[in-house]
């Protein structure tokens, strides 16, 4: 998938975590986090494997996490990037590319 | 390849004390909704969650009903009301992630019940689910659907039970909450007798004001007193209180097994109408005595082996 426009999802409540994604040349990911010590590696890799099954290669992903469990994670970034392309609102590949 | 949760397969007649309403779209709420012990959990896509999070809501949805362990827990989603742009994918997403069932919001025909229906049918086939597999529960909330209550409740081989969502049925009456119930009485009865009547399950609204609890036990006491099976609730305060009033005493557990034990020896000696402990016993109250014994199983208050 191609990031088309600037997308977010999420909030800033407690056990969620809130992205933004934007059209770029590259792919950069950048986390914010408020267990960032413990968990920041882990909360990257999450990230960075939804972007490889979601197929997206380029793209500015900014997360700032309070917390979210990994599916919580997930389900973030797959509407943020599903937003981006105008495409969350119906016909969703539930179990396809998202799982 | 991620691990997924597979929950058994729902079953049309349980234990349906409470349930307990959380808001998809918040991962705090969701993620442990569980360990309060509701007998049912609602995951709302609905009211709860704001017009512009609708997408959002199902992703969270869909990760939750796939990835989080609800053990024992029934799983139902309550969708967008069939007016809105939203019910289709909300119910392609509650089918997909396996939900037990889905309560349909503002229901007010067999038709309504119907189009549901046929495209939960639809949804288990493009995702590969058990036909039949998914539960329907009707939510009145109008005159027009509490009037409508028989054909609903026997409209689909698949629901389960009729709530009755006070809120919305309040307003389309005209009328207030009074801590006597008689605002909505009418409504109650009528739901009740319409469910019976179809022999499906039978919910009565939540109870808005969770720090009145005398109040609340006032209600769900006469909720009991009435025939209903279960409450929606909002806050999991709520819940021991539900289930202490729904679920058979000791004493009443202990009459039910006498009495059946005593009809069990009188019926293989072929008598019909007996004494029992000084009074006269026909076969309604032996069934009545096998139901209440078939709650107290559920409830985990009997153990033994009528």
């Amino acid at each position: 998938m191609v990031i088309e426009k600037s997308a977010m999802a999420g909030t800033l409540e407690s056990s969620d975590a809130q992205v933004t994604v934007e059209p770029a040349d590259d792919l950069q990911i950048s986390v914010s986090s408020s267990v960032l010590n413990q968990y920041g590696r882990q909360i990257k890799a999450t990230v960075e494997a939804t972007l490889e099954r979601l197929e997206v290669t380029s793209g500015h992903v900014t997360v700032v996490d309070k917390g979210a469990l990994d599916c919580t994670l997930k389900a973030r970034v797959e509407c943020a990037v599903f937003r981006s392309c105008d495409i969350s609102a119906s016909d969703v590949p539930w179990g396809g590319v998202i799982r | 390849m991620t691990q997924h949760v597979t929950r058994p397969k729902p079953e049309k007649n349980r234990l349906r004390r409470t349930m307990m309403f959380m808001n998809a779209q918040k991962p705090g709420l969701i993620k442990d909704a569980y360990i309060y012990g509701a007998d049912t959990i609602m995951l709302d896509l609905e009211d709860a969650v704001a017009e512009s999070q609708k997408d959002a809501a199902r992703f969270s949805l869909y990760h939750a009903l796939t990835t989080i362990d609800y053990g024992d827990t029934e799983v139902l989603v309550r969708i967008n009301g069939l007016d809105t742009p939203h019910w289709q994918e909300d119910i392609r997403v509650a089918v997909a992630g396996g939900a037990d069932g889905i309560r349909i919001a503002k229901c007010e025909s067999a038709q309504d019940v119907k189009t549901v229906e046929e495209h939960i049918l639809m949804a288990e086939r493009e995702f590969g689910i058990e036909e039949g597999r998914t539960l329907i529960m009707a939510a009145l909330e109008s005159a027009r659907g509490v009037v409508n209550a028989y054909e609903i409740c026997t409209a689909s081989d698949r629901l389960f039970g009729v709530a009755l969502a006070g809120g919305d049925f309040r307003k389309d009456m005209r009328v207030k909450v009074t801590e006597s119930g008689i605002d909505i009485m009418v409504a109650r009865g009528m739901m009740l007798l319409a469910a019976r009547a179809a022999g499906v399950q039978c919910f009565d609204t939540n109870f808005a004001d969770f720090k009145n609890m005398e109040g609340f036990e006032n209600e769900v006491r006469q909720n009991h007193q009435m025939g209903f099976d279960g409450k929606s609730i909002i806050n999991p305060r709520q819940i021991r209180l539900v289930h202490q009033v729904f679920t058979p005493s000791a004493k009443e557990v202990d009459h039910a097994e006498r009495l059946v034990r005593a009809y069990n020896e009188q019926a293989s000696a072929g008598v019909g109408v007996f004494t029992f402990e000084g009074k006269m016993v026909d076969i309604a109250h032996v069934r009545d005595a096998q139901d209440l014994l078939k709650l107290a199983k559920a409830s985990g208050v009997y153990h033994g082996d009528l």
